[in-house]
């Protein structure tokens, strides 16, 4: 009787056992609070997070017929990307609403893209937009998500270091200039003129861009190994000889390393997108006041001051159950010209609605034109017709990833011959 | 010798048994039966095993010969085991059987020494140790890979370059460099895993007989007669499960280089492992199908190499 009992009792936890086990295996997270309709939005930002989160509280104002509850969540960059294309792939999990960022792009452009045109809602405004910030994101006539910002590469320089050497920014026309002016520089204050990044692209690339060169050609061939890279890396690598550059502390600007380096005054200037402003405000708050942008040397005289680099394509997935809503809210909080605005004054992006650069409001008090001063946008319209769009495609996350680890490691800090290095890297690509 | 009493449960006590007995119902009398009981039992382990282990594993075989992209899957056939002939995953095995052999090298030496010194009643502050050199494993390596990282920092006030600067020396740049990049990578297996291979050495050393002490010392042998001849030889077993457990946390090593270089983005490489290759290529790529034949790749080695390892330790004669 008692072991029917204990058999019993087995049986039953058996049981409970495996309903628990199989339980585990349900997905089904269905709760809503709030009114409307909830939207699940993922991004790496956390700054993107509070943007899209003050949109959504517009929008309900603006629409209370059509209320959103919009719930965001922040992973970091690299768990972001894993976890969307694991959902993507997987066919279950997905959010609605995804930041994807551009070198990540390629790898949700393979196939057959998982994510929903945007189409109905660009290709009205496509006239009122830098059209390339939406063409990165694109595959055949079709567009899959919109850029937050132009990106233009600009250079920033230390006013303060630069009056100590007795050079004026405003000489600088042409890289051999800067270069120049960097030998100045090193031998009046003993600091180098600029700090390239060793693991990142936004030093190496917009340089290549500015002379029609890219990683990749228009139809998706590999152009890593081109004469004019190849040149363009030897000057960066005389200068890192001259002493005028250094390979940046801790390896990008995007370091903590770095960001310690230059807000004690480290290098006389960097160029790196508009995007970067907001690094400056929040992590190098000593140079408020004595950095001043222009716009970067051009290779030759009357040639191209700028680029467009990086940028984070905001996406609807097709697992998304309301498709239409999250892209009509998308529209609203990425391409109109409230939603450029706002771009602007909360996250101090050059917005892709280019009427925005010359509004009141681009010159209004914020933390960005107290840091910089309220010209920002004057050097933006200055360069705005000199920017190549850069050519994104499957292959873009390997090529990313090989000039990151190893062609500008290999070259700017241990002083490998770049064609060398880029020929084989290029081979082992190709 | 009593006689055993057979007392039929169905049947009340105290009332006249009835003459045919009920028919037991077949789900009744398969959930009673003592040949299938074993099976329900296990079936819960068999389920989460079939589901969590065997399945993933053969859906990782089958996708290592497959293309896996966004919406489309085809065969390849072998061709992502051809691509894995590549000087990147070369530098991704390399490195992981550097690692492995460096951890080996420190991390069964040191704790077994400790593990001596602690086990010694004469050791003052035996407790405190214990705890003090078990507690980095119980920090996440996350946490622990970013502290090291800020450690060996390549700016003048960080800690390992203040260190240089007491000497007079120069700052230098730890993680961009291969040899010190290792160096920082071994240091943090070896203050993380220090505590723990240190505690199994010490469960081995309680369970040595102290008489086998007692009979040497009658026969004149002296301390490091004893270490050499009784602690060792006894603690075989405890070394043949580090020694195995080493090389599998040796080969699977990534978060630590992960954090250590914030990313899996190492200069040149230098820090890539293998699951760091799997990781690049499946997830950061996208390349599910490439990133499952390197897991493959991973788990034969592995295999391979620990049959190795515990036939030349012979785990496989049988005992005497």
């Amino acid at each position: 009787m008692l072991l029917r009992r204990k058999s019993m009792a087995l049986m039953f936890m058996a049981v409970v056992l495996m309903a628990g086990l199989l339980q585990g295996c349900s997905f089904k997270t269905d709760e809503k609070e709030g009114p409307g309709t909830e939207l699940v939005l993922w991004t790496f930002n956390e700054l993107h997070e509070k943007f899209f989160l003050q949109m959504a509280d517009q929008w309900n104002q603006q629409h209370p017929d059509e209320l959103i509850n919009l719930k965001a969540n922040t992973f970091p960059y690299d768990n972001h990307h894993s976890k969307l294309s694991i959902a993507l792939q997987s066919g279950v999990g997905a959010p609605d609403i995804a930041d994807i960022e551009v070198n990540k792009i390629g790898n949700f452009l393979k196939g057959i893209p998982q994510l929903v045109p945007l189409n109905p809602v660009i290709d009205p405004e496509i006239n009122n937009i830098v059209p390339s910030r939406v063409q990165i994101y694109g595959k055949d006539g079709k567009y899959y998500g919109i850029d937050f910002h132009v990106g233009a590469e600009v250079m920033y320089y230390n006013k303060e270091i630069m009056d100590q050497a007795g050079v004026n920014p405003d000489s600088i026309v042409t890289w051999a200039d800067y270069a120049a002016a960097g030998k100045q520089v090193l031998a009046k204050t003993g600091k180098p003129m600029a700090t390239l990044e060793t693991n990142d692209l936004w030093s190496y690339w917009p340089m290549i861009s500015q002379q029609n060169s890219d990683f990749l050609d228009d139809k998706g061939e590999l152009t890593l190994d081109n004469e004019t890279n190849i040149k363009t890396l030897e000057f960066l690598q005389q200068m890192v000889k001259d002493k005028v550059a250094i390979p940046s502390p801790g390896g990008g600007h995007h370091m903590e390393e770095y960001y310690g380096f230059m807000n004690k005054g480290g290098a006389a200037s960097v160029w790196m997108p508009m995007w970067y402003m907001g690094r400056f405000t929040d992590y190098m708050p000593d140079l408020k006041g004595k950095i001043i942008i222009r716009p970067m040397p051009a290779w030759e005289k009357g040639g191209y001051r700028s680029a467009g680099m990086g940028g984070t394509g905001t996406v609807v997935t097709n697992q998304s159950e309301h498709q239409d809503l999250a892209m009509r809210f998308l529209a609203f909080a990425k391409l109109s010209k409230q939603g450029n605005v706002e771009i602007w004054k909360q996250l101090g992006f050059d917005p892709i609605r280019s009427e925005v650069w010359t509004m009141p409001e681009a010159k209004a008090k914020n933390k960005f034109t107290e840091y910089f001063g309220t010209n920002i946008f004057d050097t933006l319209i200055e360069v705005k017709d000199e920017i190549n769009a850069v050519h994104i495609g499957p292959k873009t996350p390997d090529i990313a990833s090989a000039v990151r680890n190893k062609i500008l490691y290999r070259t700017l800090q241990s002083g490998e011959d770049p064609a060398t290095v880029l020929h084989e890297l290029a081979d082992e690509l190709r | 010798m009593a006689t055993p009493v057979h007392t039929n449960a169905n049947v009340p006590t105290g009332q006249p048994p009835k003459t045919q007995r009920p028919a037991r119902s077949q789900w009744s009398r398969f959930i009673h039966s003592s040949r299938t009981a074993p099976y329900v039992f296990v079936l819960p382990f068999l389920l989460s095993f079939a589901l969590f282990f065997a399945y993933p594993v053969i859906s990782t075989v089958i996708m290592s010969f497959q293309e896996v992209l966004p919406g489309i899957t085809t065969y390849v056939g072998l061709e992502n085991y051809k691509d894995l002939i590549n000087p990147t995953f070369g530098k991704a095995i390399l490195n992981s059987v550097l690692y492995t052999l460096l951890t080996l090298v420190v991390l069964i030496p040191l704790p077994l020494v400790l593990a001596v010194l602690l086990n010694s009643p004469k050791m003052p502050g035996r407790g405190l140790f214990r705890s003090v050199m078990f507690i980095p494993a119980l920090t996440s390596v996350v946490v622990a890979g970013t502290i090291f990282r800020l450690m060996f920092g390549e700016l003048d006030g960080s800690l390992m370059n203040s260190l240089l600067g007491v000497f007079g020396l120069e700052p230098y740049k730890w993680l961009m460099n291969a040899n010190t990049g290792f160096l920082a990578l071994i240091v943090l297996a070896l203050w993380r895993w220090l505590g723990v291979n240190m505690l199994y050495y010490m469960s081995g050393l309680q369970n040595i007989p102290p008489e086998l002490y007692e009979a040497a010392q009658i026969d004149g042998a002296s301390r490091f007669d004893s270490f050499w001849r009784i602690t060792i030889p006894m603690l075989k077993p405890v070394t043949i499960y580090v020694f195995t457990i080493s090389i599998y946390a040796g080969l699977s090593m990534f978060t630590e280089s992960y954090m250590l270089w914030n990313g899996n983005n190492s200069p040149n490489d230098i820090g890539l492992t293998i699951v760091g290759y799997l990781y690049r290529q499946g997830l950061e790529q996208n390349s599910m199908g490439f990133g499952a034949a390197v897991g493959i790749v991973l788990l034969v080695f592995t295999l391979v190499l620990n049959l190795i390892q515990l036939k030349f330790f012979g785990m496989f004669r049988k005992e005497d």
